[in-house]
């Protein structure tokens, strides 16, 4: 393996390493649901993806062929990541928040979790 | 005739894309393989797919993914700071109504997502008309800042990229 191949996959791990890290820690030391709910929007941006980077440095230099994979988990993870972020922020709001704790929504209608669409449930 | 071959394109695309990836391997039976799950797919499941999103210009496409994909790393290091370094009672997190002019779902589903992606800001709800996002800051001194990064940084790329 080549040094500078060596070297990039150290520094994608070591940079997911921390990263990782700072996520995790930021989810015991954070004490607002809402508010830890941003640490692991970090480990799955830049935690994963220097690992899943580094891999695909290492399938290159080592075994000399472009790996997809590691795009695909980037691609699922872009997708699932946001919709469970969605849906704990969802039922935390409804557990623990009223209407009132929230900014007004600047329009005729309130926000989605405390009030149903205008016009009803879409049609199938 | 073509439209009916293939209702959905980007789908059938997407699809063929995602096969070769799985394989990770490029052959000829990937590449017929691949297609052939292209066109059956989508003509199994047209019933599912009643809104066929439109993508204007490809190339703006790509300008919003690297310029997400570079706030992404920005916002992870001044986000780790803030966990790393300040104190607990000086985080001041805020809610952020931003009004959005983007009507079709999946800009707006794209521009939650991306919201919820880049650290320091989560999107939680929608207004019960889709007229606005509101958002969660984990660190800010200026809402109106935020609102207006999230505005003139994503909502106007987007709003170039879905017609």
């Amino acid at each position: 393996m080549s040094l500078v191949g060596e070297f990039l996959i150290a520094l994608a791990l070591v940079i997911s390493g921390i990263f990782g890290f700072v996520g995790s820690f930021g989810l015991v030391r954070l004490k607002n649901t809402l508010q830890r709910l941003h640490a692991p929007t970090k480990a799955t941006t830049l935690g994963v993806g220097g690992m899943l980077i580094a891999s695909m440095i290492w399938f290159y230099v080592e075994k000399d062929q472009f790996s997809f994979h590691e795009l695909l988990i980037t691609m699922f993870l872009f997708l699932t990541a946001p919709v469970t972020a969605h849906f704990i922020a969802k039922v935390y709001m409804l557990q623990s928040l009223r209407k009132e704790d929230l900014p007004d929504t600047k329009g005729p209608h309130g926000w989605s979790v405390y009030e149903d669409a205008p016009q009803g449930p879409p049609k199938p | 005739m073509l439209r009916r071959l293939v209702p959905h394109p980007l789908l059938s695309v997407t699809l063929l894309l995602v096969w070769l990836g799985l394989v990770n391997k490029v052959t000829p039976g990937n590449l017929i393989l691949g297609a052939g799950f292209g066109l059956v797919v989508p003509m199994l499941t047209a019933a599912y797919w009643p809104d066929r999103p439109r993508i204007r210009n490809p190339l703006a496409v790509l300008e919003f993914v690297l310029i997400v994909l570079w706030d992404i790393v920005v916002a992870n290091v001044q986000v780790a700071l803030i966990l790393l370094f300040r104190p607990e009672a000086k985080i001041r997190s805020v809610w952020i109504c931003v009004p959005i002019e983007l009507t079709s779902a999946e800009a707006i589903t794209v521009l939650a997502g991306t919201i919820t992606m880049t650290p320091g800001t989560v999107s939680a709800t929608l207004s019960a008309d889709a007229t606005s996002i509101l958002v969660h800051a984990l660190d800010t001194d200026d809402p109106d800042a935020v609102r207006d990064q999230i505005k003139s940084r994503y909502e106007r790329r987007l709003k170039e990229i879905f017609p």
